[in-house]
C-alpha cells in the first residue's frame, strides 16, 4: 500500500494535481484578503475606518475585521440567486464562469517559487509561456462581454461595449511592451526571464518605458481605476454586472481580483525578478531545501502583494478616464511608444553584438 | 455658452504632476490622524477619530435633551412616585399604564400617601414628548439621555416599575441633566409654582 502510495507520487500528472491544489488554496484566500485590504486601505485613505467588526465567529474577538471574507462569501452564498425574465439565459449563466477562468488559468505559467524538493514551483512550464498568457487574457473580455450582451439591459450593455474597446485596445500596447523583454532574454519561457534578472538586473530598471506601459495596461486589463470604465459606478449603475446578484456577482468579483493577482504576479516575474532578491545566493539561486524553497515563494507573493497595494491605493489617486481620452492614451501613445521602444531596444542589441 | 479650455503646458500633459500629487495626497490622509471637526472640542476622547464606533460609543447628548422617561428615586433611595396618574392621563400615545395601589398599598416613604402598585411604560409606544415630565408634581419622572432602545421582542420593550427606576437613578442626575438657564440646582418645580401662585392677583 505504501509503496503504491509513493508510487503515485512518482507520477508527473499527481504532482501537477497536488500543485494546482495548492495554488488555488493560497489564491482563494489572497483574493479574499484583497478584497478586505481594499476596503480597508480605501477607508484610511478617505478617512474613514472601514470594515473592522468581524472577527471569529461566535466570539467577540474582532481581529480588526479579518473575518470580513467569511462574511461576504456566506452573504453571497444565502443570497436568492436572482436572474431577471429579460436576460438571454445560457449566455447569462455562463458569464460569471467565463470571467473568473481565465484569470486563474494565467497562474499556471507563472513560476512562484524555485523549487521545492525536487519540483520546479510552475505548474506548466510552458516554453511559450507569455504568448500563452495573452492568449488568455485576451479571453478574460469574454465574460464580460457576455455579460453585457445577455443582460438584455442598457447599463450592462453599454459596460460590455466599453470593455470591449478598452481590453482590446490596451492588449495591443501590452503585448508590444514585453517584445523588448524577451528581445533581451532570448527566451518566452517565463522561467527564463527569472533567471535572466538574477542578482539584481532586474527589467524593471533595463527597461523602465515598457514596465510603465505594461503597469498602465495591467490597469486597464483589470477594469481597475483609472480606467474602470466597464463598471464606472457613477455613470452606468455598475456596468456590466448591473443584473446580476448573489454569487454570480460575488464570481465576478473573484474573477476580478484573481485577474488583479494573475496581473501583478506576471509584473512581478516580468520586471521585478520573480522569487529572486538581491540579498546574496541564498535568495539567488534555486532552493536546496524545503525552507529555502517557501523562502522564495514567501518572496514571490510579497512583491505580488505590493503591486496589488499599488492598484488598490492608485484608485483613489486619479479619476476615471473619459471614453476618448482612454482610446487616446492607447491608441496615439502607448503603441507608438512601446513601438519605439523595441526599435530602440533592437538598435542597442545591434550595437552591442556587433 | 462657450467654455474655456486651459491650455495645458507640455509638462502638465504628461500627466506626471497629477500622479505625483495623487501620491501626496492620498499618503497623507493615509497617515493621518482621521481628526475631525465634527467632535471638536466637546468630546477630547472622540477628538481623534471621525468615524464613532457606534454601539460601543455614544453621542453625549445634550443637557435638556429628552430621550426615555425613566423614574428616579429621591435620595433617600426611595420612590417618588405617588400613583397620581396625572402622567398616564396626559401621556398622548397612551405608553404609561399605572396600576394603582387599591386600599392595600404599601409606601416606602414618609409623606405619600400611596405609591403604584404598577408603572409600566412602553417605550414603542412613547413619543418623548416630555408631557409626562412636565405634568408631575412630584419631580418623579424625567426624560433622561438614552435615545437608542432596542430589544427583540415587543414584551421586552415594555419596560415595568423595578426597571424604570433602576434606569432613573437618583433625582440629582436627572435634575443636573435638565438643568435650565438661571436655574442653579435643579428644576423645583415647587419654588416655581410657589412663587407663580404668590404673584396671582388677589381676590377679596
Amino acid at each position: 500500500m505504501l509503496v503504491s502510495i509513493t508510487g503515485l507520487f512518482a507520477e508527473p500528472w499527481v504532482l501537477t494535481l497536488l500543485k494546482v491544489v495548492c495554488l488555488f488554496a493560497v489564491v482563494m484566500p489572497m483574493v479574499a484578503y484583497a478584497v478586505v485590504a481594499e476596503r480597508r486601505i480605501s477607508a484610511w485613505i478617505q478617512d474613514r475606518v472601514g470594515p473592522n467588526r468581524v472577527g471569529i465567529p461566535f466570539t467577540n474577538i474582532k481581529l480588526f475585521g479579518l473575518g470580513q471574507p467569511l462574511a461576504d462569501g456566506l452573504k453571497a452564498l444565502v443570497k436568492e440567486d436572482l436572474t431577471p425574465a429579460h436576460v438571454r439565459r445560457v449566455f447569462y449563466w455562463l458569464a460569471p464562469a467565463v470571467a473568473m477562468v481565465p484569470s486563474f488559468v494565467v497562474l499556471a505559467v507563472v513560476p512562484f517559487g524555485s523549487m521545492l524538493g525536487s519540483q520546479r514551483m510552475v505548474i506548466a512550464n510552458l516554453d511559450v509561456g507569455i504568448l500563452f498568457t495573452f492568449g488568455i487574457v485576451s479571453l478574460g473580455v469574454y465574460g464580460v462581454v457576455l455579460a453585457g450582451y445577455a443582460s438584455n439591459s442598457k447599463y450592462p450593455f453599454l459596460g460590455g461595449i466599453r470593455s470591449t474597446a478598452q481590453m482590446i485596445s490596451y492588449e495591443i500596447a501590452m503585448g508590444l511592451a514585453v517584445v523588448p523583454v524577451f528581445m533581451l532574454v532570448g527566451d518566452l519561457n517565463l522561467g527564463s526571464v527569472i533567471d535572466y534578472q538574477r542578482g539584481g538586473a532586474w527589467l524593471l530598471f533595463k527597461q523602465p518605458l515598457a514596465f510603465a506601459i505594461f503597469l498602465i495596461a495591467i490597469f486597464a486589463e483589470t477594469n481597475r481605476l483609472p480606467f474602470d470604465l466597464p463598471e464606472s459606478e457613477t455613470e452606468l449603475v455598475a456596468g456590466y454586472n448591473t443584473e446580476y446578484s448573489s454569487m454570480r456577482f460575488a464570481l465576478f468579483f473573484m474573477g476580478e481580483y484573481a485577474a488583479m493577482i494573475a496581473g501583478s504576479a506576471l509584473m512581478v516575474v516580468l520586471f521585478c525578478g520573480g522569487w529572486m532578491l538581491p540579498l546574496g545566493d541564498y535568495f539567488n539561486t534555486p532552493a536546496q531545501s524545503l525552507g529555502q524553497g517557501l523562502v522564495h515563494i514567501a518572496v514571490f507573493i510579497a512583491k505580488t502583494a505590493m503591486f496589488l497595494g499599488l492598484m488598490i491605493w492608485v484608485r483613489w489617486m486619479l479619476p476615471r478616464f473619459r471614453y476618448d481620452q482612454l482610446m487616446n492614451i492607447g491608441w496615439k501613445r502607448f503603441l507608438p511608444l512601446s513601438l519605439a521602444n523595441i526599435i530602440l531596444t533592437a538598435i542597442v542589441l545591434w550595437v552591442m553584438h556587433s | 455658452m462657450k467654455v474655456n479650455r486651459t491650455e495645458l503646458t507640455w509638462w502638465e500633459r504628461l500627466y506626471l504632476p497629477t500622479l505625483l500629487n495623487g501620491f501626496r495626497v492620498t499618503l497623507r490622509h493615509f497617515f493621518s490622524r482621521k481628526r475631525s471637526g465634527v467632535y471638536g472640542d466637546k468630546q477630547k476622547k472622540f477628538a481623534a477619530k471621525t468615524t464613532m464606533q457606534y454601539p460601543e460609543e455614544k453621542w453625549d447628548v445634550p443637557t435638556g435633551y429628552r430621550g426615555a422617561p425613566y423614574l428616579v428615586k429621591d435620595v433617600d433611595e426611595k420612590t417618588k412616585c405617588v400613583s397620581c396618574q396625572l402622567c398616564e392621563f396626559v401621556c398622548p400615545p397612551r405608553a404609561i399604564r399605572i396600576t394603582p395601589p387599591g386600599d392595600t398599598g404599601v409606601v416606602d416613604r414618609d409623606g405619600a400617601e400611596k405609591m403604584p402598585k404598577e408603572f409600566e411604560i412602553d417605550m414603542l409606544r412613547c413619543i418623548y414628548c416630555g408631557y409626562c415630565q412636565e405634568v408631575c408634581p412630584e419631580e418623579a419622572i424625567f426624560l433622561l439621555k438614552d435615545y437608542a432602545i432596542t430589544g427583540e421582542s415587543r414584551e421586552e420593550l415594555i419596560y415595568d416599575m423595578e426597571k424604570l427606576l433602576e434606569l432613573g437613578g437618583a433625582d440629582k442626575r436627572a435634575y443636573d441633566h435638565h438643568v435650565q438657564d438661571g436655574v442653579g440646582e435643579g428644576i423645583k418645580k415647587w419654588e416655581t409654582k410657589t412663587r407663580e401662585a404668590g404673584e396671582q392677583p388677589e381676590f377679596h
